[in-house]
């Protein structure tokens, strides 16, 4: 019963995010038409318009087709990655796309562990040595932190390890797995350092809610050790929300890392998204938007069932408090 | 007769029995930047092994604090000073690490939530199995801790095995509370603090849990310390009660002699403003004012401010608590002067009032036929109102009695439009409202006119960022666009509910709850209305204050006419204000009369149950055997898991968030 219970909540959650989706990428075709300027137009890019290559695009884009009949015929080949040419460079979005995600993937997942690794223990510590000059210190560093462009902050590391120690290489991705490793460490870093502050403050302020539970106290009541009541008590009920606000952190370091991809010369999805708005690259503008949308939901999904399987709570229907 | 001894230590009983606890000048100060602020001073208490003490006070007297002092559980901006001995130690002095040794094993600790007790993430057979001691590094086989979990859950009445497995939010809250004893007592401590243990769960559930501690007790040959507001569970509980106020204690004493003679003014008033089940007084005995901060009272008596016996000496210095009899001790210094008129005002208040018969009209203002009200919850379906009728004269007072899913506070709610029903037909002054929407303007506007309701928690339903007076005056404007001027308005209004004028610049913040709870009440009296309707008006405030309130009430009637339904789960309150009772049982009225008729000669079973669970001094109340009725309610009592706990959920929910 249980079991089948908690396999319809995944599968109703599934299909919710399924369907938010479509909904998306009904929107994200309809591009083609809300961006000023008619179809055409907006495919041709900075293109010469001349009536052939007009007509080669009507007839490569469907557009003579009805409005509707147009989206089914783009989301097909959209969910076999088919996005169409680049209006600037003229090759298959899909291969401008997979030339650059690994490297985003890379450094967004770096970034991302190394944002969890230096702000949840300086949430912890901070919130245990409450109101005293620990956390004071703590807080006010993270203020800095984050209120340091990333730039700043990518150019000063880049100055430092990069020129001065010659610890990690000034740009580029690397080929490679540990090659990129080694390239990506710099840029994961400075994105790192701006994103720990949210981390760092959420972490704080829900471990103080948690440790002041009634039911934190009655574990100490009953003689169960400090130890014990932080790791098993308050760290597992204080980190659940911590890791659900962070997964759309990790979507967002995705696309956003663009100044530093820009800084550390890394050929980045962030970049070509910057890129292709400047140039109005539509195909590849909504392959990126629809891959960032995809991200986003499944790592929304991934966080949903992270949470139902740390809080009983959810799995048996009963809203947190 | 009454001579203040020399020294108020030591007793005479702490030398002939042995004592297992000994406090002595345990104080809690608040550290900030600004300095020291005393919140707890001179705490003694002396406690012998089986023994219960109670420690009696209202929000705000420290009596919380003082036990978490003893267990070493202060919040971190408060410090305890003086000496808590236990087995030859001072406990304030032991590290952290020492403290894990004590907690639990010697000294356990049951907190007032069953609600927030327990880990929600935990299955409660691993918060009893983690609690229990372990012996050296190995553990016991599975079915062996599976086997010790389940023993110490049948201790405490939850025999159900699969009760090991749940989550504590899957239980009725008196299967929590009792889960959470059994946890508190897995390493059989010899000494159990329980802070309010029942001041969360229904009177029925109250019973039961208070039955269970004092077998447990028993058993185990523990001492308790009782913590409560509640003088009547003290009563039916302790061998001697500690009663605090702003801060410290004014009196100790036998159980027994505290009852028939209390010695400090206001353990006095405390007593008296507890109204009498068993006959209806003029008006109820009401301390005025409000329960002091401690801070604002460290050099004077706590209870100088509201004591109409206060004369300058009470005001020179902090009053030591003095021996004043056998096992007596209290810290009225004024005690030998004002003994015998304290023993004239009980012994006037205890001449009983005559019933009234009231002059009321006979014609109904509030007609409701075979009220049906289903919650859909998923896929099931919760019937809160099952055929209710009822019908409400003009002028009339009305309580409406029930536990919580009893479906009273929906019942108040689907009446004033907040909810609709599912069927069934309302009739308010002639007009039909079952359903609000469904109204003109004009009837709505008319019949919020008519009814108008006080929801339970004054903290709650007044709007924090805006003045008194602008609260009120938005109140008056919404009956009568047309007022240009509102402030005299506004102050007759807060003459009513015996407020000064001036209150109209103050916000929400400023006041105290009782003073709160008067100004819901006169932004409800603000258009005039026929029939307040009232949930639970008086059950978040303190005890010295409900009488206020009560009495308010009394006057409100008198003076204006106006009709009360009081929803209420508070049997005690029920003869001082109503003429009629309508007891509500999972979504039915089961029975309605006569407010004497009902208290004196119930008839149904489940009206006998409430009434036997209503707290009485000394042991034969807490022995004594419950009803057949109870034997329908499983272990837990209250509400209970599956079908039928989702009811309570909804109508809990309405009950406390009825603000919304």
């Amino acid at each position: 019963m249980r079991t089948r219970a908690t396999a319809s909540l995944v599968v109703s959650r599934i299909l919710v995010y399924a369907g938010m989706l479509v909904l998306i990428s009904f929107v994200i075709f309809s591009l083609l038409y809300i961006t000023p300027g008619d179809a055409v137009g907006n495919l041709l890019g900075t293109r010469r318009r001349t009536p052939e290559t007009e007509e080669l695009l009507r007839r490569q884009y469907h557009l003579n087709e009805p409005f509707l009949t147009q989206y089914w015929i783009w989301l097909k080949d959209a969910v076999r990655f088919d996005f169409g040419n680049s209006s600037v460079s003229t090759l298959p979005v899909t291969d401008e796309i997979n030339a650059r995600l690994p490297n985003s993937l890379i450094l967004a997942g770096v970034a991302y562990v190394l944002t969890m690794l230096i702000g949840i223990p300086l949430g912890l510590a901070a919130a245990a040595k409450k109101s005293t000059a620990v956390d004071r210190g703590i807080v006010a560093s993270v203020i800095v932190g984050f209120s340091t462009p990333v730039f700043v902050g990518a150019v000063a590391l880049l100055y430092v390890f990069g020129v001065l120690l010659g610890w990690f290489p000034v740009f580029g991705a690397g080929t490679g797995f540990v090659d990129k490793l080694w390239h990506l460490t710099l840029p994961a870093i400075s994105l790192a350092i701006a994103g720990a502050g949210l981390i760092v403050k959420h972490t704080r302020a829900v471990m103080i809610k948690v440790l002041d539970q009634d039911y934190v106290t009655f574990a100490r009541a009953r003689g169960l050790t400090s130890r014990r009541v932080y790791l098993l008590y308050a760290l597992r009920n204080g980190l659940i929300p911590v890791i659900t606000v962070s997964v759309p952190l990790l979507a967002s370091l995705v696309t956003g890392a663009v100044l530093v991809e820009v800084t550390f010369s890394i050929p980045g999805i962030g970049d070509l998204l910057v890129r292709s708005a400047a140039s109005q690259d539509l195909p590849t503008l909504q392959a990126i938007a629809l891959l960032v949308a995809a991200l986003i939901m499944v790592a929304n999904l991934a966080a949903d069932l992270l949470y139902m399987a740390a809080d009983p709570r959810i799995r048996h229907g009963r809203s947190t408090t | 007769m009454i001579a203040p001894g020399k020294s108020h230590r030591p007793a005479a009983h702490e030398t002939t029995t042995s004592t297992v606890l000994k406090v002595r000048d345990l104080g809690v100060d608040a550290v900030g930047p600004d300095g020291t602020d005393p919140i707890v001073s001179s705490f003694d208490l002396d406690l012998a092994p089986g023994e219960t003490v109670g420690i009696v006070g209202e929000s705000g007297s420290g009596k919380s604090l003082t036990a978490r002092a003893i267990m070493g559980l202060l919040p971190g901006s408060l410090v305890a000073r003086g000496q808590v001995e236990y087995g030859g130690r001072n406990l304030l002095e032991l590290s952290e690490r020492e403290w894990s040794h004590v907690r639990g094993r010697e000294i356990g600790f049951v907190l007032q939530d069953p609600f927030t007790m327990l880990n929600p993430v935990f299955r409660c057979g691993r918060i009893i199995e983690e609690s229990l001691i372990r012996d050296g590094r190995r553990r016991p086989p599975r079915s062996e801790r599976r086997a010790e979990v389940l023993r110490r859950l049948a201790e405490v009445g939850l025999t159900d095995p699969s009760v090991a497995d749940r989550y504590s939010f899957q239980l009725s809250g008196g299967m929590r509370q009792r889960v959470a004893v059994a946890a508190a007592l897995a390493r059989d401590p010899k000494i159990l603090i329980a802070d309010e243990p029942t001041t969360a769960l229904d009177v029925t559930t109250q019973k039961e849990m208070l039955t269970l501690l004092r077998g447990v007790q028993k058993a185990r040959g523990m001492s308790l310390v009782l913590i409560t507001h509640d003088l009547r569970v003290a009563f039916a509980m302790c061998d001697r009660i500690h009663v605090m106020y702003g801060g410290s204690l004014i009196e100790v004493a036998p159980a027994a002699d505290l009852e028939s003679r209390p010695l400090h003014p206001y353990a006095q008033g405390l007593l008296l403003s507890e109204p009498s089940l068993d006959r209806r007084v003029v008006e109820l005995p009401s301390i005025p004012g409000s329960v002091p901060k401690a801070r604002e009272v460290v050099d004077c008596c706590a209870f100088a401010t509201r004591c109409e016996w206060v004369a300058d000496t009470c005001r020179q210095g902090r009053p030591p608590l003095l021996e004043v009899g056998r096992l007596r001790r209290s810290a009225c210094v004024r005690l030998p002067e004002i003994g015998a008129a304290m023993d004239a005002k009980r012994a006037r208040i205890d001449v009983a009032e005559p019933p009234t018969s009231e002059a009321r009209s006979e014609r109904p203002l509030i007609e409701i036929r075979d009220l049906r009200k289903e919650f859909r919850i998923g896929k099931r379906t919760v019937t809160a109102l099952d055929g209710v009728s009822l019908s409400v004269n003009q002028g009339e007072s009305v309580a409406i009695v029930g536990e919580s899913g009893s479906g009273k506070t929906t019942l108040a709610r689907t009446l004033l439009g907040l909810e609709r029903c599912t069927s069934g037909d309302i009739c308010i002054d002639g007009v039909p409202a079952h359903d609000w929407s469904k109204l003109s303007a004009a009837d709505r506007r008319r019949l919020r006119g008519t009814v108008q309701m006080v929801f339970q928690d004054p903290y709650a339903s007044l709007n924090p960022m805006r003045s008194i007076g602008s609260t009120l005056s938005e109140a008056i404007r919404s009956h009568d666009r047309g007022v240009k001027d509102t402030a005299g308005g506004v102050a007759d209004l807060l003459k009513t509910v015996g407020l000064p004028p001036a209150y109209a610049q103050r916000k929400p913040a400023a006041l105290s709850g009782g003073e709160r709870q008067r100004v819901a009440i006169a932004r409800a009296l603000a258009v005039d209305p026929r029939l307040l309707v009232c949930d639970e008006p008086v059950s978040a405030l303190d005890v010295s204050v409900r009488a206020q309130i009560v009495n308010l009430f009394a006057t409100l009637r008198r003076e204006r006419g106006v009709g009360f339904i009081f929803i209420t789960h508070d049997l005690s309150m029920l003869r001082q204000i109503t003429e009629r009772v309508c007891i509500m049982h999972r979504g039915r009225l089961v029975e309605s009369g006569p407010v004497d008729r009902i208290l004196d000669h119930p008839t149904d079973p489940y009206t006998v149950k409430l009434l036997q669970s209503i707290p009485r001094s000394g042991a034969a109340w807490i022995d004594a055997p419950v009803t057949t009725e109870a034997r329908r309610t499983p272990a837990g009592g209250g509400r209970r898991t599956g079908g039928r706990d989702l009811m309570g959920e909804v109508c809990d929910g309405g009950d406390t968030h009825g603000a919304a």
